[in-house]
């Protein structure tokens, strides 16, 4: 590459797509390349993060993006000091984000390590009682939200208020709580950071560890040693494999069988045994049921206590299976002794100073690596899924006044545009004069669908500008599983070969027929024994994983949740192949090699 | 105690000086419960006796008496004089009585191979594995007393005494054991090596594999197909898949093995299945563990057993060009707690080409 061209091209010569003209007023200036920065920004590389963000943001839904990133960052800049990195930079170009890591200046690295030792060393030595303490929070914070309820306004302030001299009225409430959702949320990101870095940090620690000792060793060796069996993240898949030998046992499987949800729990709880069953559903669904089929990112996301059909539906599955005489419960004694033996055979191959070295390394990073996938169910799951529910309330209200024609209008405004509307709708309910909303958003809003939509038919580029010699940002190769081979990948995916490569995330070798699925909607086509090819997973496609033979995906590196479900699953998978979801199509045979990280289309 | 002849699943510890170390170690496997082929050792004491009760000690140590070793046609006169000394005696009837006996309680005219054992041969440090002679698809008694001679003769090639001469191994101290095994109906054989030989990298597994007999992917003569197993995971992490010309299968007729042209349906096609490739490793893990070094093993498929429970150990041996270097710590400081984080984070591994 020499220096006039660039491997990737610049934000600044990326146009819109035909229709998509104006999509810069969907965000707010801070989150664009802005045209005065353009020599400052195309020296960055920027890389785009489709694993987390694979379609295009309606303006609400930046917030994710926004507290997210900026909450990651916080920790390394201004918490730990982690010695050579501090946070991500993020812009949003035609509708999908960019990242671009920013290092900290070679003369400024030392400087920092007394105070990362200190600040995180604190994190480390108090592990348990922090991240108890932690539990509180977060939970406390879930509390909170739940009890959040948007009121319509009435028509005159409550008597009682008048007599108590209150002096106040109903949009004090309105306002004060849609404000504080919003801080809710954003501490709620912030927590979420608090000991995610600290773990990759560890987990990197040992996984140089590994790759010093043996130079050949696959990654996914590395994680199987690491890896938790009975993380939070997949308790709601076990509840539903729980439901289902408990239906067979207590014999109302058959009730169970037909119609949605609520028709058949009203059938099993008309049946002997019956009411104990549904009293077991319910005890599952607090807190279980948070859970969502997206990753939490997007208002559109649907979880399963508001969906029951959903868990309804991966139930049937299980209780067929259990019908069948099969074991759908995972192994679990037999995957920690899996673990061990991984472990205790390398030991085996290592020289005795090694040995206590790995001991060491080995036991942190168990210690803090649970958090890893557990922080997933209690942020993404849970507190995104109480804090989608309130917003989707607070949105129909809105749309019940007349402010948008559709439920989920609200999700077309940004965050800040909202607060206008609640001002707006308190305005004129205390003016006694006409809320201008109706007048404007109805038509604003069908504008704004139309960019977003119009963003949607162009993917994105897989990165812009040219990448550095190599890739050192030890948060970029973790999160995001970008190293100097991978970006590789992304400019050989172009070739017409049925032939494609990725990370090895999870062992094993299979052929098998393809089905493609972009959304989780269509996951119910999947068939028995076919191979999950999908731009990304999310960890409550754990349910389908019993069905499939292997996983294939567009994006994630050796932590994306793909990886982790599939080994946890031992399921063979190949993630970050860049292309793999476009270039094969439903019904191909394909070949997955977990081992090698090559995908084949064979006919 | 004499005793000319020793069953594999006899075959103790004490007894590893008089049967070599083929033998030895196919008593080890066959004891350890490896699938390995039937058979017994024809020990150094059968060997002994062959020098000492007929005369040819004397013979042996006459011609050497007047062998120049560095003249090329003097050791080669010297070779070929002593091989047909060795072939102009009788055995001993006492020799030849239990060899025919422990022959005919394997079965009617069982095919065996007939393999030498020498004691010195799989030394780690000596290795000259292929410089005596292996007899295949013997059928007979006959045949059998027949060949084991011609196995101890086979200690007096000019290549063989050439490197005992440049390595200070008596010549006549060298004592020779010979295997007689059952044959195996080779499906596909080959060697797998519990280390990578390219590198010494020990995580690794790997498998050289064609179709008949092993010999030929021992003596070179095609390219087997090659695959990488990572050992502690046991998956297949590479597969080199070569075009595997020929196969030495039996020919049952004439009681001997023929080299055939493989056909063009399955030259080029992977020879094992990932099933198989992962069951060969784990013999081969097997045995690095009960033998407690990198081991070197020849195995096969017999196509006369049943599929699942037709793999075979023929072989086991340590692995000698690894395992005499010296281990080379790994590169690492080591450094551990915050300090081994702070290394980790400023030089993450990923970053490293």
């Amino acid at each position: 590459m020499d220096a006039t061209t660039s491997m990737f091209p610049s934000a600044y010569d990326l146009k819109a797509p035909a229709g998509a003209e104006g999509w810069e007023d969907l965000y707010p200036y801070y989150l664009k390349f802005q045209p005065a920065l353009r020599e400052k920004e195309d020296q960055k590389f920027w890389f785009c993060d489709s694993q987390h963000w694979p379609n295009p943001f309606k303006p609400f839904d930046t917030l994710t993006v926004e507290f997210a990133v900026k909450c990651l960052g916080q920790y390394n800049t201004r918490h730990y000091l982690v010695p050579p990195a501090n946070g991500v930079d993020y812009r949003i170009h035609n509708g999908y984000v960019y990242m671009s890591p920013i290092g900290v200046p070679p003369e400024k690295i030392e400087a920092r390590i007394p105070q990362f030792m200190e600040r995180a060393g604190h994190y480390f030595q108090n592990w348990p009682t922090l991240l108890e303490n932690w539990h509180k929070k977060v939970k406390a914070n879930i509390d909170e939200m739940e009890a959040i309820e948007f009121e319509k306004l009435p028509d005159v302030v409550p008597m009682a208020w008048v007599k108590d001299g209150v002096g106040l009225d109903n949009t004090t409430a309105l306002t004060e709580n849609y404000d504080r959702m919003i801080q809710l949320i954003y501490r709620t990101w912030q927590y979420h950071f608090e000991f995610l870095n600290l773990g990759y940090a560890a987990y990197l620690d040992f996984f140089g560890f590994m790759k010093e000792q043996f130079p050949t060793i696959p990654d996914q060796a590395i994680a199987k040693m690491v890896q938790g069996h009975d993380s939070d993240l997949f308790r709601p898949d076990d509840e539903l494999k729980k439901l289902a030998r408990l239906a067979v046992e207590l014999g109302v499987a058959g009730a169970l069988k037909k119609g949605s949800a609520e028709e058949a729990l009203a059938a099993v709880n008309a049946v002997e045994n019956g009411k104990k069953w549904v009293a077991a559903w319910e005890a599952a669904k607090d807190p279980w049921f948070n859970y969502t089929t997206g990753n939490g990112f997007y208002s559109t996301d649907k979880y399963w206590n508001e969906n029951l059909d959903i868990p309804m539906g991966y139930l049937r599955d299980y209780v067929a299976r259990v019908q069948a005489g099969e074991t759908i419960e995972r192994p679990m004694e037999a995957l920690h002794a899996e673990r061990d033996r991984i472990a205790s055979e390398y030991q085996e191959m290592m020289s005795p100073e090694a040995a206590e070295a790995f001991q060491g390394k080995l036991g942190l990073a168990r210690t803090v690596y649970p958090y890893v996938e557990d922080h997933n169910f209690y942020i993404e799951h849970w507190s995104m899924g109480v804090f989608w529910k309130k917003m989707r309330a607070l949105s129909k209200l809105l749309h019940e006044e007349g402010f948008w024609p559709t439920e989920d209008g609200m999700f077309y405004l940004d965050r800040n545009e909202v607060r206008d509307v609640i001002f707006d709708y308190g305005n004129a309910w205390a003016t006694g004069g006409d809320w201008a909303g109706p007048a404007y958003w109805p038509e604003e809003i069908a504008r704004r669908k139309g960019i977003i939509d119009a963003l949607a038919t162009q993917a994105p580029q897989p990165a812009l500008n040219n990448p550095p010699e190599v890739i050192t940002e030890p948060f970029t190769i973790m999160l995001w599983g970008i190293t100097s081979d991978s970006i590789k990948n992304w400019i050989g995916s172009d070739d017409d070969s049925g032939d494609m490569a990725g990370m090895a995330a999870s062992p094993g070798a299979v052929e098998g027929i393809a089905r493609v699925i972009r959304s989780p909607e269509h996951l119910n086509e999947i068939q028995q024994g076919e191979i999950l090819v999908a731009p990304v997973t999310a960890p409550s496609w754990a349910p389908v994983f019993g069905k499939i033979q292997a996983t294939v995906t567009d994006i994630g590196g050796m932590m994306s949740h793909a990886a982790i479900v599939c080994r946890e699953y031992g399921l063979p998978a190949v993630t970050g192949t860049g292309s793999a979801s476009s270039k094969i199509k439903s019904g191909d045979r394909i070949r997955v090699d977990g081992n090698t990280g090559k995908v084949t289309i064979l006919s | 105690m004499t005793s000319f002849t020793l069953s594999f699943d006899r075959i103790g510890t004490k007894d590893h000086a008089r049967v070599g170390g083929k033998c030895a170690s196919l008593g080890e496997m066959t004891q350890a419960g490896v699938a390995a082929p039937t058979g017994f050792a024809v020990t150094t004491d059968a060997y002994l006796a062959m020098l000492d009760e007929t005369g040819l000690r004397g013979e042996i140590e006459t011609q050497l008496a007047s062998t120049t070793f560095d003249d090329v046609v003097s050791l080669e006169r010297s070779a070929q004089a002593i091989q047909i000394r060795f072939r102009s005696h009788k055995m001993p009837p006492e020799v030849e009585a239990a060899l025919r006996a422990d022959y005919n309680a394997m079965g009617d005219d069982l095919p065996v191979a007939v393999r030498s054992s020498a004691t010195a041969e799989d030394l780690p440090d000596a290795s000259f594995a292929g410089q005596q002679d292996t007899y295949l698809w013997v059928v007979g008694a006959d045949a059998v007393v027949e060949h084991v001679r011609d196995c101890w003769a086979s200690l007096f090639t000019a290549r063989a005494m050439k490197y005992r001469h440049d390595n200070n191994l008596g010549q006549i101290d060298v004592l020779m054991s010979v295997a007689v095994q059952k044959m195996v109906n080779a499906q596909t054989a080959g060697v797998a090596m519990t280390l990578d030989p390219l590198t010494g990298d020990r995580t690794r597994i790997v498998i050289d594999a064609s179709y008949g007999l092993g010999e030929l992917v021992v003596s070179g003569i095609v390219t087997p197909d090659n695959y990488t197993v990572e050992k502690v995971l046991m998956e297949v992490i590479d597969r080199k898949i070569s075009d595997k010309h020929v196969e030495l299968v039996p020919d049952v007729i004439a009681a001997t093995t023929v080299e055939r042209e493989v056909g063009a349906d399955r030259r080029q096609a992977q020879c094992l299945t990932d099933a198989q490739i992962i069951a060969v490793a784990q013999l081969a893990k097997a045995l690095e563990r009960q033998n407690k070094c990198p081991q070197d093993v020849e195995w096969a498929f017999d196509a006369d057993m049943p599929e699942g429970e037709n793999l075979v150990a023929l072989q086991s041996r340590p692995e000698t060009v690894w395992s005499q270097k010296p281990v080379e710590p790994a590169k690492t400081s080591f450094s551990t707690g915050m300090m081994g984080m702070v290394g980790a984070l400023n030089n993450p591994v990923g970053s490293k080409k």
